[in-house]
C-alpha cells in the first residue's frame, strides 16, 4: 500500500439558496483555494474526481459545466461519480494506489435550491415500486426513525440531543448554516414535521462545495507540514429497497468500519455524515466510538448539507483536525443513499 | 378474469418523472442575458489568457479561472465555422426542419456560438461564410436569446480559412 | 484567505422557471411483471426466496445470495404496518391530497414489507401493528398506483 493523505481542504460558506451564482461559480473558488493551500500547481495534478448529480438544479451534464471551473485544457485525466464526492475520493485513493497518479483533486458541489431537493431524492429509490409514489427524503428517514424509536434503539430526546450539540459546535464553523440550539427539551416541544420527524432532526437543504487534493508519499511530505495520512478507507452497500433491511442498525458503516480498521487505535474526533438525527445516532454506534471522541466537532451534516458533497467534507474537516496537531486520530463517515443505504468510512492519522 | 388475461402480461409501465426547478443564472449568464436585453452581445475576458467568451458561464474552461466581472461588446456579425443539415423535427425548436445548425465566431470573440441559419439555401451554407444576427424588434426585447431568431447571409467575401481553423 | 462568509456576488442573477419532463416507459421483466399483472387483476403476489422466506414487492434475484427466483406466492391484501411517517402536507405527486401516512406493510403471506400509502384520515389513527388493508382503483393498469392507498382494517379482517 502507498501512503497517501489528505494535504489540503476548502469549502465554501453553505446557504439555503445561492441565488447569484451557478454551480460553476460556487466551486472555481473552492477549488482555487484548495490548491493554493496545496501548494500543488495546477499541472503537477494526476487525477480529478468529482461527485455531483444533475437532477439537484436540473441541469443535464453539471459534472461536465463543472470541469469549466478546473481548467481543463490541456486534457486531463477525469473521472466523475453520480455520488458525493467521499466516493470520487475513494476512487481517487484506488487510482494513486495503483500507481496511476500521485496527486488528485477531489471535489463535490451540490446547488439544491432550484428544485424540491426532498422531492427529487425519491429518484434515488426503485423506479417500478418506489418512485411512482414519490416518498420524498425526509418521509424515507421518518420511516427508519420510528422503527428506531419502536423497537427501543433510541429516543426522541437522544435525536434532540444530537441536533443540540451539532448546532452547538457549528457555532465555531464559519462556513455552517445552522447554528446555535435552543436545549433539547424545547427542540422536542416543537411540532413535527413528518412525525416523528421535527424540523431539528433533519439536516438544512444546503448549497455548495467543496474539495480536496490527495498526495501520496513524498509529494505530501513536501507540500504538506502534518498531512492527514489515509490508514484505512472502504465502502459497503446494503440493498436499495429499506423493506429488505435492517433499519434500526447501520451494518454496512459496521463492515466498513471493521475493514478501516476504526477500532485499531482511539479516535479523537470522528466526522459523521448523518442527514437526519436518528442517522447521526446509528453510525456513532456502527463505528464503535466511545466517550473519548469528539463527534462532529464541525457541527457536522446537521449543520450543513449541500448534497453530494457533505460526506466529502466529513473527510475534510477531519483531515483538518491532523493537519492543525489539534488530533491524532480521525474518522470520516460518508453516506449515500435511502436510509442510509451506503456507508464510507475513512480513518486518518498524524505521523 | 378470462377478459384480463386475454390482455396479456404486463410488459411495460409508464413512470414520468415531471420536475420543476426554479433555474438562476448566475453572474456570468446574468451579465450576458442583461446584455441581450439591450441588444448586446456581451463577453467576458479570461482574467490569465484574455480570451474572450460569448457567452460566458462564468469560468475560463482552459484556466479555470472566472471571467469578467467587466464585459467587452462583441459584433453581432461573425464567421460560419462550421454547421449541420438538421432534417429531424423537434417540438423543442421553433424552426422546421430542413435547417442549418451552425456554429459562429462573432467577430471580436474567442469562442464559437451555436444558432440557426435562415434565409439562406441549405447547398449554399459553407463554412466561412459570413453572416449576421437578426433580432425580433426592439420593442419586444426580454432577457433572453429568443431576441435573436436566427442567423443570415452577409454580403460579404468569405473569410479566410486560418481566421477560423482554430475553432473547429 | 478570503472571508468565507463574505459572499462574493455583486449582481442579482435572473431566474426563470425550468421543467423536465422525462416520459420513461420502463420494461418489467418476468418476475415484476407477474406483479404487475396480478395488481391489474386486483391482487397481489410476492415471490419466494432462497430460504423459503417470501419477498414482496417481487425481485429477479435473492438480495443475500443473488440466487434467480421464479416461485410466485399469492398473498393477500391486507397486511401490518411495520412502521410509518405521517405526511401532514402532502406534495401534489404523492398518493392522497390529505394528510396520510408512507408505511412499510407486511403483507400476510410476506416475510418482507412493502412500502405504500395509509389513509388513516389522523396521526391518532395510525400505529405500529395495526392492520391495514388495500383500496383498490377501480381502473387498474398494472402498476403500483392500482392500490390507491391502503386503509385501516378491523382487526382479524
Amino acid at each position: 500500500m502507498r501512503d497517501v493523505a489528505v494535504v489540503s481542504f476548502a469549502q465554501s460558506p453553505h446557504v439555503r439558496r445561492e441565488q447569484n451564482r451557478n454551480e460553476v461559480e460556487i466551486l472555481m473558488p473552492v477549488v482555487r483555494e484548495a490548491r493554493e493551500r496545496s501548494g500543488i500547481a495546477h499541472d503537477e495534478i494526476d487525477f480529478v474526481c468529482s461527485g455531483s448529480t444533475d437532477y439537484l438544479a436540473g441541469q443535464s451534464f453539471a459534472f461536465v459545466a463543472g470541469l469549466d471551473g478546473i481548467g481543463a485544457w490541456p486534457p486531463v485525466s477525469e473521472s466523475h461519480v453520480e455520488m458525493d464526492g467521499a466516493w470520487a475520493l475513494y476512487e481517487a485513493w484506488v487510482k494513486i494506489q495503483m500507481g496511476y497518479a500521485d496527486t488528485a483533486l477531489v471535489y463535490g458541489f451540490g446547488k439544491s435550491s432550484p428544485g424540491d431537493l426532498p422531492e427529487v431524492m425519491a429518484l434515488q429509490l426503485d423506479p417500478y415500486v418506489l418512485t411512482p409514489l414519490w416518498p420524498d427524503a425526509v418521509s424515507m428517514a421518518a420511516l427508519q426513525a420510528r422503527k428506531c424509536l419502536d423497537e427501543g434503539v433510541l429516543t426522541e430526546a437522544d435525536m434532540a440531543a444530537v441536533a443540540a450539540r451539532d448546532r452547538r459546535h457549528a457555532e465555531s464553523n464559519p462556513f455552517a448554516q445552522v447554528k446555535g440550539s435552543a436545549d433539547p427539551e424545547a427542540l422536542l416541544a416543537e411540532p413535527t414535521l413528518v412525525s416523528p420527524l421535527r424540523k431539528h432532526d433533519c439536516a438544512p437543504i444546503s448549497d455548495g462545495a467543496a474539495a480536496v487534493i490527495l498526495a501520496a508519499d513524498d509529494v505530501a511530505r513536501r507540500v504538506c507540514e502534518r498531512p492527514a495520512w489515509i490508514s484505512g478507507i472502504h465502502h459497503i452497500v446494503e440493498p436499495q429497497d429499506p423493506g429488505l433491511r435492517d433499519l434500526t442498525r447501520s451494518r454496512s458503516t459496521e463492515i466498513a468500519a471493521d475493514k478501516a480498521g476504526v477500532g485499531a487505535g482511539t479516535v479523537d474526533v470522528a466526522e459523521i455524515h448523518g442527514p437526519f438525527t436518528h442517522q447521526e445516532i446509528l453510525i456513532e454506534k456502527a463505528l464503535g466510538l466511545g466517550p473519548d471522541t469528539t463527534v462532529n466537532p464541525s457541527g457536522g451534516a446537521l449543520a450543513a448539507n449541500p448534497m453530494m458533497t457533505a460526506g466529502l467534507i466529513r473527510i475534510g474537516e477531519a483531515a483538518r483536525r491532523i493537519q492543525d496537531g489539534s488530533a491524532g486520530r480521525t474518522v470520516a463517515h460518508a453516506t449515500s443513499g435511502p436510509c442510509l443505504q451506503q456507508n464510507l468510512v475513512c480513518v486518518m492519522e498524524g505521523r | 378474469m378470462s377478459d384480463e388475461s386475454a390482455e396479456g402480461p404486463v410488459e411495460i409501465i409508464q413512470c414520468p418523472v415531471e420536475l420543476d426547478y426554479t433555474y438562476t443564472a448566475g453572474q456570468a449568464t446574468t451579465r450576458f442575458l442583461r446584455g441581450v436585453g439591450e441588444g448586446k452581445l456581451l463577453g467576458q475576458r479570461c482574467i490569465v489568457c484574455g480570451k474572450i467568451y460569448v457567452a460566458s458561464r462564468g469560468a475560463c474552461p482552459i484556466h479555470g479561472v472566472p471571467t469578467g466581472p467587466e464585459t467587452v461588446e462583441v459584433s453581432d456579425k461573425g464567421t460560419l465555422v462550421s454547421f449541420s443539415i438538421v432534417r429531424i423535427p423537434s417540438e423543442n425548436l421553433s424552426v422546421d426542419p430542413p435547417f442549418a445548425a451552425i456554429s459562429v465566431l462573432l467577430d471580436g470573440s474567442d469562442s464559437t456560438f451555436m444558432h440557426v441559419l435562415s434565409d439562406c439555401p441549405l447547398e449554399e451554407v459553407r463554412m466561412g461564410m459570413r453572416v449576421e444576427a437578426v433580432w425580433i424588434p426592439k420593442e419586444e426585447w426580454t432577457t433572453s436569446l429568443k431576441n435573436i431568431t436566427h442567423f443570415r447571409p452577409l454580403d460579404e467575401p468569405d473569410a479566410p480559412y486560418d481566421s477560423y481553423k482554430e475553432h473547429l | 484567505m478570503p472571508d468565507p462568509t463574505q459572499p462574493t456576488e455583486t449582481t442579482e442573477a435572473l431566474v426563470a422557471p425550468h421543467s423536465l419532463r422525462y416520459t420513461y416507459k420502463r420494461s418489467v421483466g418476468p418476475i415484476m411483471g407477474k406483479f404487475f399483472t396480478a395488481l391489474r387483476e386486483g391482487r397481489l403476489v410476492g415471490v419466494r426466496r432462497s430460504d423459503g422466506s417470501v419477498m414482496c414487492p417481487p425481485k429477479e434475484y435473492d438480495p443475500e445470495t443473488a440466487a434467480a427466483l421464479s416461485e410466485m406466492v399469492d398473498l393477500g391484501d391486507s397486511g401490518v404496518v411495520t412502521t410509518w411517517a405521517w405526511v401532514k402536507t402532502p406534495r401534489a405527486k404523492q398518493p392522497l391530497d390529505h394528510a396520510f401516512a408512507y408505511a412499510l406493510i407486511q403483507l400476510d403471506g410476506a416475510d418482507t414489507p412493502l412500502l405504500h400509502a395509509v389513509d388513516a384520515g389522523s396521526e391518532s389513527h395510525m400505529s405500529t401493528g395495526m392492520r391495514v388493508k388495500a383500496r383498490w382503483k377501480d381502473e387498474r393498469v398494472g402498476h403500483i398506483t392500482d392500490i390507491a392507498c391502503f386503509e385501516p382494517a378491523e382487526e382479524g379482517a
